[in-house]
């Protein structure tokens, strides 16, 4: 395993009486009230990092409050940014470095940062009322409770004020650039580049050029003060992962921004206009908002008066000829779930988007979770079929839009592109891909009638099938000659009228289980370098965790086989086979095993689950031990 | 009306005949509905427009009204129940070129999809919604609706109802809507005069039309088409005319000076010049409003038919176009690549 300290220490150039140590890689975690600016705060810091050329991964971790009591503890936000020299699959476990804006951050968050970390403290906020409000009863800086760590105390506040006095900034206002201040010392201590922030500051507050200007200032300040300040002795670089990517364009990318570009890049590659009809709804919301800003690509966006409504719009539009998106999480695909029936039974191509946060009911809006599963398998009345497909990491989003695209126009039918919280807030860096490499996704609408009557009159069937992909004809209103009705109540096989007729029910619902069965998809593929005899098979977002556990148990002399599905439904033609190879197989899902209850019916196979539900993404070294004792069982 | 969204539609190479526009599916309503005559008008009027019929679209709901798009030769969306607003706007507001129609019923569009209908409304997406109000749940078999009168004895009330209707003229106005009319099944002329004028309507037109449904509410407009009573009890709507009604058209209607509401009076020759005319596109929807509150809801006395409200403002479709047109002036045209590449990127040679 890697070492996570470091490999080699000199000093820094001009500066010769700091020490620079070199990391192999860093996990640091930004903390502090929801109105503090952590997210902004470490949206920076990782861009910094992304330009600097270092692998990343990010985990955003907010209240659904959009500003809980100042100072509280449900109140704090925080973000973790894990950065290496080498490529990584996760956020980190545990941080090496906390900044902790305030007592009620610093409470929050310790326990999750091993004895040795650095701990920078906002000292200013650590009054007894403030403290008290945290729950501490004494002074954590002045009882030893953080002895062992490395703590850096710091007045950030006072700092920042006195760094912005001659600005003419109220002391409220000048305040509010502490976490520029933050921004600046940590990208001091790592050696990250600060044009990119400078510049960025500029075009947010481009119409408060004061505020701007201030904000520069307290960053710069921040770089300073850990430059001068006898506290900071240490500084540390990171190299650039130069080995861990493959030539080519990257930029930073987080998962609902991957999405809402698949999307639009799908668009193109089918000569469709997009359409997206949604309600907003944590943590889909980004995607609305995204795809708003891209009206010049044709992108029409409608804001529903409900989750009903969002869809079906959506399905309206599919109708029409569109390219149509519905984009929504959990509770919303539960009341979009008639309206996906229709669609099952209309056979047009509907994405769902559904970005799974924690449940049931309200749940856990900010927070991650894989429970929607059966949800999007089952969750609907009658036999009622959709493929479902499920992106990996954030970047991976992109492309998983253009496959559930693809699907949704090839067989005329809704497809689930199931996210999470996790990916659709975290980011990694992404190749971006070579636009004429893109997939062809062009359909054929139906021009003309498809079938000759016993008389020898040509007509038009809607329920014709194309006796490859089962897929019914695309008429589009506006096509003359074409004209049609269909609806929700059980079609005739081919002509698509009303039938009631037992013997037609029994092979309509046979045929489009039998369309969606018959989707070709990728076979899966196993990384099994050792000839391992357990596997883990995994979905979605745990593609990073658990590969991050596999790398550790295989550099620990443990064999052990893996897999991950990008489709659910239908399952890979091989997945059978596959699972029958080893002799065990375990599932690790954000859920109580709803994969797992997928592939015991399906295969008869005793996969095991190991699950969690905490709203947060499984951490590399739990999950390392629990396939560990599955595999020493 | 200045602008009149039709002219998006392509027209029909050749005349129509009513014909062209019936399906070849079997009309399957109970002998006797009022929705045949409906269906008779609405085919009747569309070679009137003389939009090619495969640009024009029916979508429907759920229950016995809802069955109306299988009837009609044109494009056709049976949904799902309440939904039919919801997917007529994604279809009107993506295809410019299409002439979109909703029919709908009282407990389809006020029960189970009144969110929808308020909406469609107040958004002014260019839809006209056809509501078949026969004051019953028909398709169920018998149970009261949201227009039924106040003490309703129906199967699932048989002590008699607890809610108040809605009138859905009323909510209409209230809910935004840019046109608003009432007509019924029986008066084909009338109810095709509404059609053309619904139809020319750029924005959702809501036209109400009052439907008999022989099975299961029987005559509940019968005092609107008895020939004794219906000069007492109807109320003929027209533009620039007084509003008079009554046997020997000796009844007016006037703003009463105290409350400012309207009221009915004997005509006389010193009041004459008092009764109200009818201006169908005030901008205001206050008199409207105040029409559509002069039918009393269990007799149907004093009810106005045709256009209460009509007037012009920005149709959500025209302004989803201009801003798609916009966003390309603005920001560019389409460029993929540079889209994904963004403002951040590097570059790793290898």
């Amino acid at each position: 395993m890697k070492s996570e300290t470091g490999t080699s220490t000199r000093t820094r150039p001009g500066e010769p009486g700091k020490e620079v140590r070199r990391l192999d890689r860093v996990i640091i975690r930004f903390a502090g009230d929801s109105g503090d600016g952590m997210q902004l705060t470490g949206d920076r810091f990782t861009s910094e990092t992304a330009s600097f050329g270092n692998d990343l991964s990010t985990l955003p971790n907010f209240p659904a409050e959009i500003r809980a009591p100042a100072g509280t503890l449900p109140g704090v936000s925080s973000f973790q940014l894990h950065f290496a020299d080498h490529d990584i699959l996760t956020p980190g476990d545990a941080p090496n470095v906390l900044v902790a804006m305030n007592p009620a951050a610093l409470n929050a968050n310790i326990g999750d940062v091993p004895r040795g970390g650095e701990v920078i403290v906002n000292t200013d906020e650590f009054a007894k009322r403030t403290m008290a409000k945290a729950g501490y009863a004494m002074s954590p800086l002045e009882d030893g409770s953080l002895d062992g760590y490395r703590v850096h105390p710091v007045p950030l506040t006072t700092l920042t004020i006195e760094a912005l006095k001659d600005f003419g900034l109220s002391r409220k206002e000048a305040e509010r650039a502490k976490n520029m201040f933050a921004l600046g010392l940590l990208s001091w201590m790592y050696h990250r580049p600060t044009e990119g922030t400078e510049t960025f500051l500029r075009h947010k507050f481009a119409e408060k050029p004061q505020i701007a200007e201030a904000n520069v200032a307290a960053f710069r300040a921040g770089w300073n003060f850990g430059e001068t300040t006898e506290d900071f002795a240490v500084s540390y670089e990171v190299a650039p992962a130069t080995k861990a990517f493959p030539t080519g364009t990257y930029r930073n990318i987080s998962g609902n921004l991957a999405l809402s570009y698949g999307l639009i890049a799908a668009s193109r590659q089918a000569d469709l206009p997009l359409y997206l009809g949604s309600y907003p709804i944590t943590p889909a919301s980004d995607i609305l908002h995204e795809l708003s800003r891209h009206k010049n690509f044709g992108v029409r966006t409608f804001q529903a008066e409900d989750e009903i409504a969002g869809i079906g719009a959506a399905l309206g539009a599919a109708f029409g000829g569109s390219l149509a998106v519905t984009t929504t999480s959990g509770p919303g695909v539960a009341l979009k779930s008639e309206t996906i029936g229709l669609a099952v039974s209309l056979e047009l191509p509907l994405l769902i988007v559904g970005i799974q946060r924690g449940g049931p009911s309200t749940g856990l809006p900010t927070k991650t979770e894989q429970a929607d599963l059966l949800q999007a398998m089952y969750g609907r009345n009658g036999e009622a079929p959709v493929p479902v497909v499920a992106p990996q990491t954030p970047a991976d989003c992109f492309d998983a839009a253009i496959e559930a695209a693809r699907i949704a126009l090839t067989y005329r039918t809704p497809v689930f592109l199931l996210s999470d919280g996790y990916l659709a807030n975290g980011s990694e860096p992404w190749r971006i891909p070579d636009v004429d490499e893109l997939p062809d996704l062009r359909v054929h609408f139906a021009t003309g009638p498809n079938h000759e009557l016993a008389d020898g009159t040509e007509v038009f069937w809607p329920y014709k099938r194309d006796p490859q992909t089962l897929a019914r004809p695309w008429a589009v209103p506006g096509t003359p000659g074409l004209e049609h009705r269909i609806g929700g109540i059980e079609k005739q096989d081919g002509t698509g009228n009303i039938s009631y007729d037992p013997a037609n029910h029994d092979l309509m619902v046979r045929t489009r289980q039998a369309k969606v069965d018959g989707i070709a998809v990728p076979d899966v593929e196993v990384d099994d370098p050792d000839g391992a005899r357990t596997l883990v098979l995994g979905w979605g977002s745990t593609y990073g965790p658990i590969t991050a556990a596999v790398r550790r148990l295989r550099a620990a002399g443990r064999p052990i086989a893996q897999a991950h599905l990008r489709h659910l439904n239908p399952f890979s033609k091989n997945l059978g086979e596959v699972l029958g190879r080893y002799e065990k197989v375990i599932v690790p899902e954000m859920n109580l095993g709803q994969l797992a209850i997928l592939v015991r019916a399906r295969y008869l196979v005793d996969a095991r689950s190991h699950t969690q539900v905490n709203g947060m993404p499984f951490k590399a070294e739990q999950l390392a031990s629990a396939l560990k004792e599955t595999i020493d069982e | 009306m200045s602008e009149t969204l039709l002219n998006l539609v392509p027209k029909a190479e050749a005349a129509q005949s009513m014909r062209d526009f019936k399906s070849d599916q079997e009309v399957r309503w109970c002998p006797g509905c009022g929705d045949y005559a409906v269906l008779a008008a609405v085919q009747g009027f569309m070679p009137e427009l003389g939009l090619a019929k495969e640009n024009i679209v029916f979508v429907s709901g759920i229950g016995c009204s809802s069955r109306f798009p299988y009837y009609m030769n044109t494009y056709g969306m049976h949904s799902i129940h309440g939904r039919a607003p919801a997917i007529a706007t994604g279809l009107a507001t993506s295809r410019r070129d299409l002439s979109v129609w909703v029919v709908t019923g009282d407990g389809d569009a006020l029960s189970i999809g009144g969110n929808h209908l308020i909406h469609a409304l107040r958004r002014n997406v260019n839809l006209k919604i056809l509501l078949f109000n026969n004051r019953i749940y028909g398709l169920t078999k018998g149970q009261y609706s949201p227009t039924s009168e106040l003490g309703k004895i129906t199967k699932s009330t048989p002590m008699g109802s607890l809610d108040a209707p809605f009138n859905p003229v009323s909510l209409a106005i209230g809910a935004e809507a840019s046109f608003v009319a009432r007509t019924v099944d029986s008066d084909r002329k009338h109810l095709t005069e509404v059609l053309r004028q619904a139809a020319d309507h750029p924005g959702t037109a809501l036209v109400e039309i009052y439907q008999n449904c022989n099975i299961f509410n029987d005559g509940a407009f019968e005092v609107l088409q008895d020939k004794d009573q219906v000069k007492e009890a109807v109320i003929r709507l027209e533009h620039g005319w007084p509003i008079r009604f009554g046997t020997d058209n000796d009844k007016g209607v006037i703003r009463d000076p105290a409350t400012g509401d309207l009221k009915v009076v004997q005509v006389t020759p010193d009041n004459e010049h008092t009764i109200l005319v009818h201006d169908a596109h005030t901008p205001s929807p206050a008199t409207a409003f105040a029409l559509s509150r002069l039918a009393d809801p269990d007799t149907l006395h004093q009810t106005p038919i045709g256009v209460f409200h009509s007037v012009e403002r920005p149709v959500y479709d025209t302004l989803m176009a201009e801003q798609l047109g916009s966003a390309i002036e603005r920001y560019g045209k389409a460029d993929l690549r540079q889209l994904l590449t963004g403002n951040d990127s590097w570059t790793v040679v290898g």
